[in-house]
């Protein structure tokens, strides 16, 4: 699985960090987020969440 | 004299059903189904589309043609002035780059670990108040004397608000809420709170402390562009107004819901863990930003197959969508097991609450600790007695009449 996020669309809403928080964190100076690592198999269901979740559709996956 | 011609359009807000009063209006369903946009007349005199389906609402509220300009709620003020400008620091109000502008400003004080910091000082919070609860003669008002201190103390604390000024406060802020307080009232209120705040960012600016407000002023100084008094002043109001209404009937309503299902307050008592997940549901369930969001069409486009003009308006009706059987499945019952955390409570898009975490830990921690330790919590008055906030935003109860037994 590949994630990217959209830095410049993030809105900072946190949606990402709680649904899969191993994968996702926010930027302490600003709150826009980035990818810790990348997911791990039994992680991937989370990081499908964390892309419906995202408010700005920032994260796209690629499967 | 002449007389408007009645607008062929059916009147917004559509009615609650007289029967359950958590329940948003039951003509939303067949709308769902048969007009998903649809054309409605509102309070405020102009016609508006109103969307109502789950996922039109996401598609909606996330692009960037639709503008925030208006206040969220302009729709439902009978003599809101849709002409004027937006003003400084409105960041409900902005569009585009100078509402990520602001948003950056803020976001880091909102952040999942720095809400989770909290996290202690909340729980603290609500213990407190609890004692004082079971300290107290009975019955007590849980809407004076918890819903409503608890998330004012809160933001206060955050924000930097002696927390002795909240009597002024809370007076304006359910003041600002109402949908039927007249303009003229409105503004004067509105000025007493740009007095209030401005004397207190005056006092940061002055002497800066660890709170929200302090370093706000000096983040944005490190920019090009640092934060004029105007806008301070406007972000000061809107999070210490949104940082204690929405979350106050929250709390009161979610208890109203639990005692009316003892099913369900039984299954949380017992597996206090499921408190994040029950929070979702009751967020979703309850939708309290009762009239949804407003929204204006700033090009045409085309959505579910209507043509949509520059100009017109558009309300995103948030509670109809957080019950479309589509995505939840007997959507009117409330289940505190159910995943509902794709819910559309905080609203969706650029302006999704920016709150939200610190409304989540409250939320969870009310939802841990108040039945765990009072367990046999209950209404004092009948459940008929209990007077619902029809004519303000958010969606609640006036008060809230509980009593216990004492603990053996």
């Amino acid at each position: 699985m590949d994630v990217t996020i959209d830095q410049d669309g993030c809105v900072g809403a946190g949606q990402c960090v709680l649904a899969a928080p191993g994968v996702f964190d926010q930027r302490d100076f600003d709150g826009v987020a980035f990818i810790l690592k990348e997911p791990d198999p039994d992680q991937h269901d989370a990081t499908r969440d964390a892309a419906l979740h995202c408010p700005a559709q920032a994260i796209q996956l690629l499967e | 004299m002449t007389e408007t011609p009645a607008s062929p359009h059916p009147p917004f807000p559509l009615g609650r059903p007289t029967g359950c009063p958590f329940d948003p209006a039951s003509a939303y369903a067949a709308l769902r189904e048969e007009a998903p946009l649809t054309k409605v007349s509102t309070p405020a005199g102009v016609d508006a589309w109103m969307v109502s389906r789950y996922d039109d609402l996401r598609t909606v509220l996330r692009d960037r043609r639709l503008s925030s300009r208006l206040a969220p709620s302009d729709h439902v003020v009978e003599d809101a002035d849709l002409d004027r400008e937006v003003d400084a620091g409105s960041i409900l109000n902005l569009d585009g780059a100078e509402h990520t502008r602001l948003r950056r400003l803020l976001t880091t004080e909102f952040t999942v670990k720095r809400i989770e910091a909290l996290r202690p000082r909340i729980q603290q919070i609500i213990d407190v108040h609890i004692d004082a609860l079971l300290a107290s003669p009975r019955p007590v008002d849980l809407v004076r004397d918890f819903a409503l201190p608890i998330p004012s103390l809160v933001i206060c604390e955050l924000l930097g608000v002696p927390y002795a000024d909240r009597d002024v406060f809370q007076r304006q802020s359910a003041q600002l809420v109402a949908v039927d307080v007249p303009l003229p009232e409105a503004e004067a209120v509105a000025a007493e709170m740009q007095q209030y705040m401005a004397g207190l960012v005056m006092a940061k600016l002055e002497q800066p402390a660890d709170d929200l407000l302090s370093r706000l002023i000096e983040r944005a100084n490190s920019t090009e562009r640092p934060l004029s008094m105007e806008e301070l002043v406007s972000i000061g109001i809107t999070l210490l107004i949104a940082g204690h209404e929405t979350t106050a009937n929250m709390i009161a309503l979610s208890t109203l819901v639990l005692l009316r299902n003892p099913d369900q307050l039984k299954v949380l008592q017992e597996h206090p863990e499921l408190a994040p997940t029950a929070t979702e549901e009751l967020l979703r369930y309850l939708s309290v930003v009762q009239f949804g969001v407003f929204r204006q069409v700033t090009e045409d486009m085309e959505l579910a197959s209507e043509q949509l003009k520059a100009g017109e308006f558009l309300i995103a009706a948030l509670s109809a969508g957080n019950r479309d059987e589509s995505v939840y499945p007997a959507a009117d019952q409330v289940d505190l097991s159910r995943r509902a955390s794709t819910h559309l409570a905080f609203g969706f898009g650029p302006h999704q609450c920016l709150g939200q975490q610190l409304a989540r830990v409250e939320l969870q921690e009310v939802f841990t600790r108040l039945y765990r330790r009072i367990p046999t919590l209950r209404l004092a008055v009948p459940f008929e007695e209990i007077d619902f906030k029809h004519n303000t935003l958010v969606y609640g109860v006036k008060a809230l009449p509980v009593t216990w037994d004492d603990p053996r």
